[in-house]
């Protein structure tokens, strides 16, 4: 076989794969749009269930997993950027910075039902704040934490030192050279992993659970100690346990039209965001 | 005046810098010349102590800087960096406008008011020839100049802080022969001003620019004298052959 078939056989079969993976989405998306789309309406959008899930909307899940989005990144994104910092600007090439390494390698190891019970174990029960947002979100801020701190240390770790040096030169501290040159540099593509992580956390189930989901709870949240409905779980609710299963079906896809649309804002979100401070970090 | 005494540098176990003892003057230009891994560049970059950026590196002997030993403990390294300005070898100007990039070292030393950051600005562009060029465009990014242009930004963003030294670690190696020129011709009329130390590939340069030249090889310091002296009637054979290109 000349080089040239080879070549041209190797170009189509690497360019079907590619087209089947886009092909794979595009049917997934498809077929939610196409089972969901009917129940799709504003009223199923802003107003809570009704007759045992049977009818009505989905207003309070959709709440609820905002709620959740934002509290785990609160806690998330400070503690996991300043995580990177520390041990890529800071902490040299020590054991202690490896260790770290290994260790927040293995934290995103593990899997999401085992951050579940152990935060139940630790905030629900020990700290006492019962199933409550803040007991979820803290559960979910820590199954993220990994990617925020390695997207971040990704982010940092591509900054080239001249910049550093260039800035040291100049009398700056080692505060001031982080602050005004390596973060504003670092900070598109730290926000990247932030919406990474924030699409993660509004599709987890396993997390939360034991940490706040409620089976059915029509209306919103008083407090941060208050349980609320979350679209992952109701779709599972729905579509596994509801008092009838077959005629809440349309349900179910729509509530997973909803969860999907929700990433797609938030990524869009993300390429926004990204854009704007590109450009306000003047490279070309 | 710059004063080294009996400097010995390790990178680990690899010793970079032996014994070396040389003392510059003010508002001189002393050019260090020798072959690649040298350690001319190593040497230059004790003076405003950015080998202390590098792991597992150790000093003995003493840098003087007008009198004061620069490593003595009561040094503040920022302090000295702001008196002790760096040119690197590659232009490397922040991803900020050309007025933030001169304003840079200003703000974060805290020097003076917007006035005096404006006027400040502009006197240093001026200082290193680029202030005509740019001074339409202040607020573009840095990274619309050429490379000679970038390498004059700088210039101007070390001279901006008033240092008293200035460190030029190759300045002109990655510019074309015209950029080189006017860094060069920068060089002769920044001398009045400030005490100049640049470290050179290129001997054509060194013996242009420079009053001193020191001539490195594998960590020592061959010989120091004057340029004129160095290039004409050289003491050392090792001097001679670099110099007339038998090596290096």
């Amino acid at each position: 076989m000349s080089r040239k078939v080879s070549q041209h056989i190797a170009f189509i079969t690497f360019r079907l794969l590619g087209s089947l993976v886009v092909g794979i989405l595009f049917w997934i998306l498809g077929f939610i749009i196409y089972k969901g789309i009917s129940v799709i309406s504003w009223d199923f959008l802003t107003t809570a269930p009704t007759d045992g899930m049977m009818s009505g909307g989905i207003f309070p899940a959709i709440v609820g997993t905002l709620c959740l989005v934002i509290g785990s990144i609160i806690f998330a994104f400070p503690l996991g950027v300043m995580s990177a910092i520390y041990t890529n600007e800071y902490a040299g090439n020590g054991w202690i910075v490896k260790f770290i390494r290994v260790m927040t390698n293995n934290l995103s190891g593990i899997p999401s039902i085992v951050f579940g019970l152990f935060g139940m174990a630790l905030f629900v029960n020990t700290l006492g704040f019962g199933d409550s947002i803040l007991a979820a979100s803290l559960t979910l801020g820590l199954l993220i934490l990994p990617l925020v701190i390695r997207t971040t240390e990704e982010a940092l770790k591509a900054i080239p030192n001249s910049f550093r040096t260039g800035s040291l030169a100049l009398g700056a501290s080692k505060l001031q050279t982080i602050r005004k040159v390596v973060l504003p540099m670092a900070f598109p593509n730290i926000i990247t992993g932030l919406i990474l992580s924030l699409g993660r956390v509004s599709g987890e189930t396993a997390p939360i659970l034991f940490t706040v989901a409620a089976y059915f709870l029509p209306k919103l949240p008083n407090s941060i100690f208050d349980q609320v409905m979350a679209l992952p779980y109701h779709l599972y609710v729905v579509a596994t346990s509801g008092t009838d299963v077959g005629a809440s079906r349309p349900i179910a896809y729509g509530t997973a039209l909803v969860l999907i649309a929700i990433v797609l804002l938030i990524n869009l979100l993300a390429t926004f965001l990204r854009r704007y401070f590109g450009k306000k970090v003047k490279t070309n | 005046m710059i004063e080294a005494k009996n400097i010995d540098f390790y990178y680990g176990d690899f010793h970079a810098l032996k014994n070396i003892s040389m003392a510059m003057e003010a508002n001189t230009v002393t050019a260090f010349i020798g072959p690649s891994g040298c350690g001319k560049s190593t040497f230059l970059r004790l003076f405003n102590r950015m080998n202390d950026l590098i792991d597992g590196t150790r000093l003995t002997g003493e840098c003087l800087v007008d009198g004061q030993n620069i490593y003595s403990k009561s040094i503040h390294v920022d302090e000295l960096r702001k008196k002790i300005g760096m040119v690197f070898q590659k232009a490397n100007p922040f991803p900020k406008s050309i007025f933030e990039n001169v304003a840079y070292g200003l703000r974060v030393n805290n020097m003076g008011d917007k006035s005096f950051i404006r006027q400040r600005v502009e006197e240093s562009l001026a200082a290193a020839a680029l202030w005509d060029e740019v001074k339409d465009k202040l607020k573009k990014s840095a990274f619309e100049l050429s490379g000679g242009q970038q390498q004059r930004l700088c210039i101007a963003r070390a001279l901006a802080v008033s240092p008293s030294i200035l460190l030029m670690d190759e300045p002109a190696s990655a510019l074309d022969p015209i950029s080189t020129s006017k860094i060069e011709e920068l060089i002769h009329s920044l001398k009045k001003d400030y005490t100049i130390v640049i470290v050179t590939h290129n001997m054509q340069q060194a013996a242009r620019v420079s009053d001193k030249t020191g001539f490195f090889m594998l960590g020592d310091l061959i010989e120091f004298s004057d340029t004129k002296k160095m290039f004409l009637s050289p003491e050392k054979e090792q001097t001679q052959n670099y110099i007339t290109g038998r090596f290096g």
